[in-house]
């Protein structure tokens, strides 16, 4: 088992390598066959047409701006670390309020066909409409930008917990709650310690899948609200033409997106029972 | 009003046929009587409706007509007076050995200490013979020790009536064996009125003082009570030896094989105790049957 995990990590080190390597290689600059003319000396021999920077480039960069993440220079020169804190406060937020929402009504339709029946066609209705459609709405309603990518978080977020807890409720064994009823308990210490803990593994898996898909919108989302966030740094390097920046804060939002799921996980498998 | 621990009167299970007003008898006009501190057990065929008699005294089903009494009052729920066995132990997965038997003293005595609860737990998880095991989850164990679990935390609950739905159904022969032993040991302790449903007739005859049987459904019937006056403490090795094990083997046997379909189709009249048979006191028990 260890020598294949050996042996994978060394496959994943050597695949990384070569493919920054040929990465390299293919974004050099073409010899010049011929000399740079004076006003190409002049313009500091910049290339005609723009190039993909090299990741020699983008970890040269890495390395300076993760040396330093918090500075603050203003509204468009923030540090990589201030604009990643902004997106994760919007977007744990979001996920926060979707959670509070999302739990209880959650076991009220896991445990209810009324309950089922009477919201499913409500929550089939909203699940599919992408959460930056609300974007508009939300601004107008809201009219704060900042709430607003905080609503679009929340309402991306939701759909997959509700679902996940409805299903995990719903699909709690029948013997489980029998023991429950002959052990008389109330209905809510039955949902406490007997449901809860049942349907805990289900309900965190839909919480895994909602914070990836919130990491997901955050970037969209701020891209069209601005100001600050992870989203708006891209698309201001972007502005900027500083794709050496693009390209590492690119790999930054995979990064984090990466933390975020393996925290989930690992509360997936504190909670995980065999049958 | 009679004087019965349990009193089952005039039971019956229906169930509406699709399409019609019509509806199929399980069974009907089910009558019999527990006392306390016995030991019962009950056969039949699968469809009876053995779990549905089961279930109403736990008040996990509600029958189609009629009640139960225990202790002169009415089963219309499910109580802790009343410790349910399933076949497939129902243990929570999530919870270890001791918090699956805590989860029930806790249940049933909600203000004791902490100590006195654990020290609790610990007497029955000694009692089933699983020292030293109380950190172990579920899926850590065999399905014997398992039921083991499922047993020590009935009885920890310590309810007036144990209902046991064929517990050793899905062991195997040998651990079986060792359980039932076990079980009778913690039975002679606590002394606690026990029904059982069971399909193993060398099982009901170790473990019962009074065998049901049930014809087979639709419209079954509770047609006879067996009586088991073989002398305890029994073991599975020497029992056989008694002179009446094989005169009450036999007969029973007779009656699934044979006389359980014949049987079939013919409730009892409202208010019909199940007839009383010794077939250790009859000369030849299968003749009498016959009779």
């Amino acid at each position: 088992m260890s020598s294949l995990r050996m042996k994978s990590l060394l496959l994943t080190v050597v695949l990384l390598i070569v493919f920054l390597g040929i990465w390299e290689m293919v974004v050099q600059p073409p010899e010049r066959t011929e000399a740079l003319t004076e006003y190409e000396l002049l313009i500091g021999g910049a290339d005609q047409e723009a190039r993909v920077p090299p990741p020699s480039k983008v970890i040269e960069l890495a390395i300076q701006e993760i040396g330093n993440p918090f500075y603050d220079a203003g509204p468009n020169d923030k540090g990589i670390g201030i604009q990643l804190g902004y997106s994760l406060y919007r977007v744990l937020t979001g996920f926060f309020l979707a959670f509070l929402i999302a739990i209880p009504i959650g076991f009220l339709i896991g445990m209810s066909p009324l309950m089922y029946q009477s919201l499913n066609p409500f929550i089939q209705v909203l699940r599919p409409i992408s959460p930056l459609a609300w974007m508009p709405l939300a601004l107008f309603v809201i009219k704060d930008s900042e709430l607003s990518a905080i609503f679009v978080i929340f309402i991306c977020s939701i759909w997959p917990m509700l679902a996940n807890t409805a299903f995990g409720v719903a699909g709690v064994r029948e013997d489980w709650l029998k023991v429950a009823s002959t052990h008389e308990l109330s209905p809510l210490r039955t949902a406490f310690t007997v449901i809860l803990p049942a349907a805990a593994p289900t309900i965190l898996t839909g919480m895994r899948i909602s914070i990836g898909i919130a990491w997901l919108v955050i970037v969209a989302a701020e891209m069209l609200v601005g100001g600050t966030g992870i989203g708006y740094y891209v698309w201001n390097e972007w502005n900027n033409l500083d794709l050496t920046s693009v390209i590492f804060s690119i790999v930054m939002i995979g990064l984090v997106g990466m933390l975020l799921d393996l925290l989930l996980s690992s509360a997936i498998r504190l909670v995980e029972y065999k049958e | 009003m009679s004087n019965h621990f349990v009193h089952v009167q005039n039971l019956a299970k229906r169930y509406p046929i699709k399409g019609s007003n019509e509806s199929t008898t399980i069974f009907e006009n089910a009558s019999f009587a527990l006392e306390k501190g016995e030991f019962v057990c009950i056969i039949g065929h699968s469809g009876c409706g053995k779990s549905t008699i089961l279930n109403a005294l736990a008040g996990l089903d509600e029958a189609s007509e009629g009640g139960v009494i225990m202790d002169g009052k009415e089963v219309d729920g499910p109580s802790l007076e009343r410790g349910i066995v399933f076949q497939n132990y129902s243990l929570l997965p999530w919870l270890s050995v001791f918090q699956n038997i805590r989860f029930g003293v806790r249940a049933r005595w909600p203000k004791w200490s902490k100590e006195k609860i654990a020290d609790h737990c610990n007497k029955f998880i000694n009692l089933v013979g699983l020292e030293g095991k109380g950190n172990l989850k579920p899926s850590e164990l065999s399905g014997g020790m398992r039921q083991r679990v499922s047993i020590a935390r009935a009885f920890a609950t310590q309810p007036k009536l144990l209902l046991l739905d064929e517990p050793f159904g899905a062991l195997d022969a040998l651990t079986r064996g060792l359980i039932q032993e076990e079980l009778l040991k913690i039975w002679s302790e606590t002394q606690q009125t026990i029904f059982m449903i069971t399909h193993d007739v060398d099982e009901a005859i170790l473990l019962a003082d009074k065998i049901m049987l049930m014809s087979n459904g639709p419209k079954a019937r509770i047609a006879e009570s067996v009586k088991v006056d073989i002398p305890r403490p029994r073991k599975r090795s020497t029992i056989v030896e008694d002179p009446g094990y094989y005169k009450i083997r036999n007969y029973l046997v007779d009656f699934l094989v044979n006389r359980s379909e014949e049987l079939s189709g013919q409730s009892p009249e409202p208010n019909q105790y199940p007839v009383e048979i010794n077939p250790a006191k009859t000369e030849t028990a299968i003749e009498q049957s016959v009779a």
